[in-house]
Parts: structure tokens; sequence; C-alpha cells
């Protein structure tokens, strides 16, 4: 609209400018701007995990981030981290152990197992568990789920070696 | 006689054709009695399977995915009839300008209705383009063969394959039902764990959720609700708000009150202003939540006999009774509501993730004074929802304000807090049950009460118009109907009532309360749940009384073969006689027939508890289920394990919270669901019978996984839990 300052962050290694209100929540900037479908809105009030993203390497709550906290830094989404060609490993655990129902709050589970994999490569389930403690899935999936990241770990692991 | 290629050319003879054999469709597909009964509103074969030209095949079920992976079971159901591989399959959605009028997706139902529909659908269509191909190649069909819907005869391939043959032409067809079935020895899809089809778009973040919908003229609005039920708009002031960059309008019809803005946070920030401005009339008060059973008991409420045999109190034994209660629970999806709608001069087009698109459309014309022919209802998935959650009055907002301002595109969505102040809850229930149970450890007499709102109050059709939360609202009110029960055998509160269990004399009376001051509908196995954990519960507390292992004690009241199948299995893969309970550990075992008419399961729940913090750590939760055919057995087992952890969450936290005044469960704070750190382990087992038919059974482990839950719990704290859920204080002041 033109009204604000622009914005220049990296989205999914592409450069972006925009010219939202700062204050504006980054999910809306991600969703409605450019067009991401990825992180999704549940709640907008950092409870419920589905809209996270990483900015530059961490897992945040989109919802709650002013777009300006961006400002020069890299955001990737869960469409950024492989597509059907070239799937993430998190992505392919995914598929493999048909870890979701609805698969609505999947998107914030996989994005924070990707920021915890990075730093624990080797996770028992008690840290899986406790990593995606602060996700919310309502059909009941994280049985699954905690197998899909422990699975994502192994093959993270077998690709390094 | 005329050849089926004559059909396909000539499409106008065939329809004279038709209209002389049969003179109305609709008559002559119900009409026959072994037809799936979705073939009565929906005749046609074309209605429901397309072979394009491109080697592809479209099937339009009139059922929708709620993330209950309903698509890939029954794109198995027509692949595996149709013999192509399921690459092939895409599944359309369900749109009211085209689909088949399968009414809702609940109850567990879909395989059975439109799955049984689309196979038969699919073995019609096979059989036709073989009739096809042979009059092509002029040999007889029983030379044909199809592999992946190429043709070959004898043996030798051909070049022919269904879209040559048919590819962009229509059936032509009403569906007769005489096409042989495939015998499910020769399945090679069905009972099969295809990987779902919609994962990987899940997985790679590609637009497939309502939520993912952009229209061209987009807009956003926001909704101000009244803060509780009952309150009207005295005053809004507004001149501010209406001046803010980016508002298009500030629509007020009578006290439905929304804001649409360009932007999605402009819409919000709106919102925020305008809701601090109003000023509402008084509501009406609420129920005391301390004493909700007292409130079930007292309520005016309609009072029937649902089952009864033999005598009470003509036996002699040991007299028991206990009273269990349940809450209002919420449907708690993780997306709050959303709808789009656009009005223009052809009419009314909604999209909705709502249940039952063809139900929708008849209340929404209703409720906006369209004909309706002129309403369009098109589902789009969204999160899971459980049941009747804010869906469809978000689709009948975003009716109501397209209606004010036409030609755009308007994106209603829902806050955090509009769904769970709104949403249709489940109904608080209360249930009283008392039995005599004789020496050599049988029990005689069973009364059972039961005591429940209503657990629909789905806004289908014209008539159910009045159910639209905005209703009420609007200018123009249209009054709420009165509370229906549901009838039985599918019962609403007296869901799963009646036990499967075998007692001399039993006398089941449901009191089906008339009036709700809090807002309820279906929330998934409606009375279902509650029902068998107070006679699964029960049958522990007899069972203890007897001195008896609680499978042999359930057993011996069985009759059922299926029932005591899937128990004495229970019993040996959850390795249940060598597991002992020690200090704070405990084991329970829950068992229903959803509905006594679909799926068995059965669950065996290991908790530890403490005493001192109240804390119950889920350890494992082993089930066995038997729903007959099982079409795609993972997916099965997910809507097992779904149904155990959600039932677990309701049993151990879950209650909405309200003062009476208002509701006060209005975040993930207000109203926490169980949490990754809180699951059980799983371990989940199918009892296949490929030549039953396929039972319902995405909510038949709701029942036995919470029950389980609760006599593991009893179990480990040597006390009963009667009321749920069990909270840590409730924990605590039992366990001293």
């Amino acid at each position: 609209m033109g009204h604000y300052m622009t914005i220049n962050f990296k989205l999914n290694g592409e450069d972006v400018a925009v010219d939202p209100s700062p204050d504006t929540p980054l999910l809306y900037v991600l969703r409605n701007d450019l067009g991401v479908n990825a992180c999704k809105f549940g709640c907008g009030l950092a409870q419920c995990g589905a809209c996270s993203v990483l900015l530059d390497g961490q897992s945040i709550r989109s919802c709650v981030t002013p777009v300006i906290v961006a400002e020069g830094k890299n955001i990737t989404t869960l469409d950024g981290l492989g597509g059907k060609g070239n799937p993430h490993p998190i992505q392919q655990a995914f598929i493999d152990e048909q870890a979701m129902q609805c698969g609505y709050c999947a998107n914030g589970i996989m994005i924070t197992a990707v920021a915890f994999l990075d730093k624990n490569p080797n996770p028992t389930d008690g840290e899986i568990r406790d990593a995606l403690d602060g996700h919310l899935c309502r059909c009941g999936a994280q049985a699954r789920m905690i197998r899909a990241v422990k699975k994502a770990a192994k093959m993270t692991d077998r690709g390094a070696a | 006689m005329l050849g089926r290629r004559d059909f396909l050319k000539a499409s106008g003879s065939l329809i004279v054709c038709f209209s002389l054999n049969a003179v109305n469709p609709v008559n002559a597909a119900s009409a026959s009695s072994g037809l799936p009964r979705s073939f009565g509103k929906t005749p046609k074969l074309d209605s429901w399977i397309r072979i394009d030209a491109e080697g592809g095949v479209t099937i339009f079920p009139g059922k929708v995915e709620l993330g209950q992976g309903i698509q890939t079971s029954l794109a198995q159901i027509a692949a595996e009839e149709l013999d192509v591989s399921m690459s092939r399959l895409r599944v359309a959605p369900v749109d009211t300008d085209h689909s088949p009028n399968e009414a809702y997706t609940n109850g567990s139902m879909s395989i059975q209705q439109s799955g049984s529909a689309l196979r038969v659908a699919a073995a019609e269509a096979r059989q036709i383009l073989i009739e096809l191909a042979a009059e092509e190649l002029r040999v007889t069909p029983d030379q044909i063969n199809i592999d992946d819907g190429r043709f070959s005869v004898d043996g030798l391939e051909v070049n022919l394959d269904y879209w040559r043959i048919l590819g962009g032409k229509e059936f032509n067809i009403v569906v007769s039902g005489e096409a042989k079935l495939k015998p499910p020895e020769n399945y090679k899809v069905v009972g099969k764990a295809i990987e779902r089809i919609d994962i990987p778009a899940i997985v790679f973040g590609d637009p497939i959720y309502i939520q993912d919908l952009r229209l061209p003229d987009m807009v956003h609005a926001r909704l101000v609700r009244p803060p509780s039920p009952g309150r009207k708009l005295v005053q809004v002031k507004s001149n501010t708000v209406e001046s803010m960059p980016g508002i298009i309008k500030i629509v007020r019809d009578g006290s439905f009150l929304a804001v649409i803005a360009e932007g999605e946070e402009q819409a919000i920030q709106a919102s925020n202003l305008l809701k601090a401005s109003c000023q509402w009339s008084k509501g009406h008060s609420l129920p005391n939540k301390e004493k909700l059973t007292e409130w079930l008991q007292s309520a005016p409420s309609k009072n029937s006999i649902i089952a009864e045999h033999g005598k009470l109190g003509s036996s002699k034994g040991r007299h028991v009774s206990a009273t269990y209660t349940r809450p209002f629970q919420a449907h708690a999806s993780i997306s709050p509501s959303m709808a789009l709608a656009r009005k223009d001069k052809n009419g009314l087009t909604v999209w909705s993730h709502a249940q039952g698109m063809y139900p929708l459309r008849g209340a929404i014309a209703k409720l906006v004074k369209l004909k309706e022919e002129q309403v369009r209802c098109i589902h789009e998935p969204a999160s899971g929802c459980y049941g009747h959650n804010g869906a469809d009055d978000a689709a009948a907002d975003a009716a109501i304000i397209a209606m004010h301002l036409p030609a755009k595109a308007i994106r209603l969505q829902y806050s955090r807090d509009d769904e769970f102040r709104w949403e249709p809850y489940g109904s608080a229930m209360t249930t009283q049950v008392e039995a005599v149970l004789d020496n050599e450890g049988f029990i005689h007499d069973w009364q059972y009460h039961v005591w429940s709102c209503t657990h629909t109050i789905r806004p289908g059709g014209a008539e159910g118009a009045g159910n639209f939360l905005s209703a009420d609202l609007i200018e123009n009110a249209i009054p709420q109907p009165a509370a229906r029960a549901i009838p039985r055998p599918r019962g609403g509160g007296d869901r799963n009532a009646v036990p499967l269990y075998s007692f001399p004399n039993m006398n089941i009376t449901k009191h089906f309360i008339t009036e709700m001051p809090i807002r309820v509908s279906a929330l998934r196995t409606l009375g279902a749940y509650s029902n068998v954990i107070s006679i699964e519960s029960f049958m522990d507390e007899l069972s203890d009384l007897a001195g008896a292992d609680p499978f042999d004690f359930r057993i011996k009241h069985l009759k059922d073969e299926r029932a005591i199948a899937v128990l004495e299995k229970l019993r040996k893969v959850s390795n249940w006689s060598a597991i002992e309970s020690r200090e704070n550990t405990g084991k329970g075992i829950g068992f229903a027939q959803y509905k006594n008419s679909s799926a068995y399961t059965a669950v065996a729940f290991f908790v530890s508890v403490s005493k001192t913090t109240g804390n119950i750590k889920l350890e494992k939760a082993v089930s066995v289920t038997d729903a007959g055919q099982v079409i795609n057995p993972d997916g099965l087992k997910n809507q097992i394990e779904g149904g155990i952890i959600q039932s677990a969450s309701w049993t151990l936290m879950e209650q909405v919270n309200f003062t009476r005044k208002q509701i006060t469960s209005l975040d993930w704070s207000g109203y926490p669901i169980l949490k990754f750190s809180e699951v059980p382990e799983m371990e989940t087992h199918l009892i296949d019978r490929p030549d039953e038919p396929s039972l319902g059974g995405g909510e038949s482990s709701q029942g036995p996984g919470g029950a389980a839950l609760a006599n593991a719990v009893a179990n480990a704290l040597g006390r009963r839990l009667r009321d749920i859920p069990f909270t840590k204080e409730r924990v605590q002041a039992a366990g001293v």
C-alpha cells in the first residue's frame, strides 16, 4: 500500500520486499502478500503452532511475530524445504508414516522438527515429545508424528554418512 | 436391440429408450431392492464416475474429506472395481452443482454409503466398457481382460483402453446394479494400506485447504459477536472505524455485526475496535456449572423407554448403582471456522468446510431469502471438525455478508474466540445405572437412565435455517426449531445406551432435555462416548464385586461372536494376564460395538497415577477392531488411534468452562487438550473380515478408549472416578 517503509528479507532463499505496517503479523504477510500456503492460521495467540516458520533456522510463531522482525533475515516455510521431486527428509518421513489426519497442524510440527533435528540429530522419543510439546494436534496423530520425526532423523543421518 | 456403441453415439435415442423402460429414473433406482440407497437421489452413472480422454478417472462421491482419508478409501474401491491403478483416480470435491446428494458426512457411514454406491457404479462402468470393447473388437465380452484400463483379448494385447473407447463421453445410463462385483479374494487395491492421496500436497504446502482459496476480488471479513447468548445489539459507534484505511463496509443486520476490509489485519483491527464500542442488552443465564447433574436431572425433559425386556426386581442378588457424568466438551478444531461467499447476478456461491453441502444449501437459501437453485455450495477441506463445529455458521455468516456486498468474494474468518465461544458443544450428560448381581457373578437386572440435551442442531435444509447462530441475530430473525431427538437405532444422547451384553431383565430410559441454555450439537459419537464409559465402568465395578476377570466377566454376558473375538484377541495381544498392576499403576479395558451396528472395538489402557500430584500418565493403549471388510488398514488404524487419543484428552482434561453469564473457555489455555508429551504409545490391531460388509470405524474407538482409561485409572487408584474429566484435583481427592 506504500504507506510504510519497505521490509526486506529472504523467503526460501529468494529476496522479497514488502511494505505493510511493520507490526503486521508475519503470517498475514506470508499468506496474503506473498502467497505462501504452508503456514496456517490456527489461533493468532502463539498457542497451537500451526503458523510456524523458520527464522534463520529457529522455529517461530508467525502469527504473533511482527513482520519487521524478519528484516534482513532468512524465512523458510514448509514448501521451501522441498517438493515432490526433492522432498526434505521430514516431508518424506511424514508421507512414509502417514503421520496426520487432517494435516492442518502438520506444517508447524514439521517446521519445529526440522529446527529441533538440526540441533539434536539423534533424539530419543522423549526428546521428540518435549520438542513438539508446544504444538497441538486435535486428530490424535501424535504417535505417528513422533515415529515420523524419528524416521527423518535416521534418513538425515544416513544422508550425512 | 441397441448395442452399447449406439447408446453413446445416439444419446437422444438413448433417453427415449430409458424413458420407455423406466418412467422415473429415481423410482427405478430406489425401487430395486439391492441397490445402495445413495442411488435413490442420484441414479445416473455419470454422476458418480467419469472417464476422461486423458487417461484419468474421476469419481464424484457425495461425502467430503474431513481428514479421515475418505477420498483415498473411496478411490481404492473405484480403482478396484474398474481395474485401474490408483494414480489414475481423481476425487472431485462435493459441489451442489453436480455432486451426488449424500447429505452429511457423519456417523462413520461414508464407506457404507458412498463406498457401496461407488463400488456398484464402478462395476457397472467396467461392464459397459467391456461391452463397448467387445463390440469394437468384434469379440465376446468374456474374451476380454483388463489391466489398468487397457484391454486384451484372449490374453493378447490390443490397442484399446478405457480412454480411447469412452474418453470424454458419458455413459448415459441409470445404474442398474446388475453388474457382477469383484469377489474379495481377487482384490488387489482394496484391503491394502495405500498411502493417502492428499498427504503429499499437505507436506509440500500446496494450496489444498479452504484457507488457501484466493478468489478474484476477495475481501476480508470479521464478525463482532455478542459476548454471550440472548444478547441484542443496542448501540455501536462505527464512525471512527468507517474512516480507517482499507475499510470497505460495516454490515449491521439487526444484531448481526461484521466488518469488511481490503486487508485481513485491517479487518481484525476494525472488528476489535467495533467490539469495544458495542453495547449489548442483557443475556440469559447459564446453568450452574458446579451442579450440572442436578440441572440435567431437573430440566424439562421428554422421557421414554428405549429398550425393555424381562421384569426388573424379579431376581435376587446384590443391588449396585452408580452415577456418571460428562461435562460440555468442545470440538476444538485447530482451524477456527471460515467460509467464502460471493453474490452475483446468477445467485450466491458459498465455499465451506461443513459436513453437508446439500443440507447447507437449503438452509442458507432460506436464511438469505434466495431460491435453493440460486445457491451453490462447494466443499473445501479444513482442519478436522469431529462433528458440527462452527463451519455451518461461518458459511451462513459469509452468505449474509455477501448479500450486503455483492460482486466481491467475501472471505470470513472466525477468530479463536469466535469459535470457542460459539461452537455448538457436545452436550453434558449424566447416566445412572442400577444392577442386580447374583452369587455366580451374573447380572440379572440392568436399569439405565441417561439425561442429555439434543445432539443435533445441524442447520440442514430450510427447516433447519433457524439453527444457524446468526438466524437469531439478523433483523428478520428465524426462530430456532424445537430441539429434536435423533431417532433410534442411531440415537443421540441414547446412542450406545443399550449395552451389547445380555441381561434377563433390562430397562433403558432416555430423558431428552428439551431446553438448550448452552448451545449444543453433534460432537463425534454423540452420546456414545458417555454411554460406553458409563456401561463399561459399571461392568468393571460389577466384575470387581464378582471377583471376576474383566474379560471373562464381559464375555460371559455376550452372545455376539464377533464381539467375543475382539475381546479375546485384545486379551492376547495386550499381554493382559502377564502385566501386573503394581503400586500406582493400573490397567483397564473398554469395549463397544459403535451404534450397536458398526465396528467393534476393544481397548486396553495402561496408566500410572501419582496420588500426590494427581497426574495420570498414559503409558500405552492397545486396541483391536473388527470393521468387517477393511478398505485401507492403515487409514482405519489412523482413525482408531486418533479416536483413542482424542477420547483420552476428553476424559483426562476437557470441559467447557462457564460462569452463570458466559463461556470462559475461549482459547487453548482455557481449553487445554492432550499434548505430545502426554500421548500414550499405541498398538493397533485389526481383524479383517473380507467377506463381511464394511462397518464404519471412524468413531468406534472413542467410547471404548475413554472407558478403558477410566477403568485403568480406577484400577490404579483403587477408587472409581465417575465424573469426567479426571482432573488432578479429582485424582488427588480420590487418592486420599
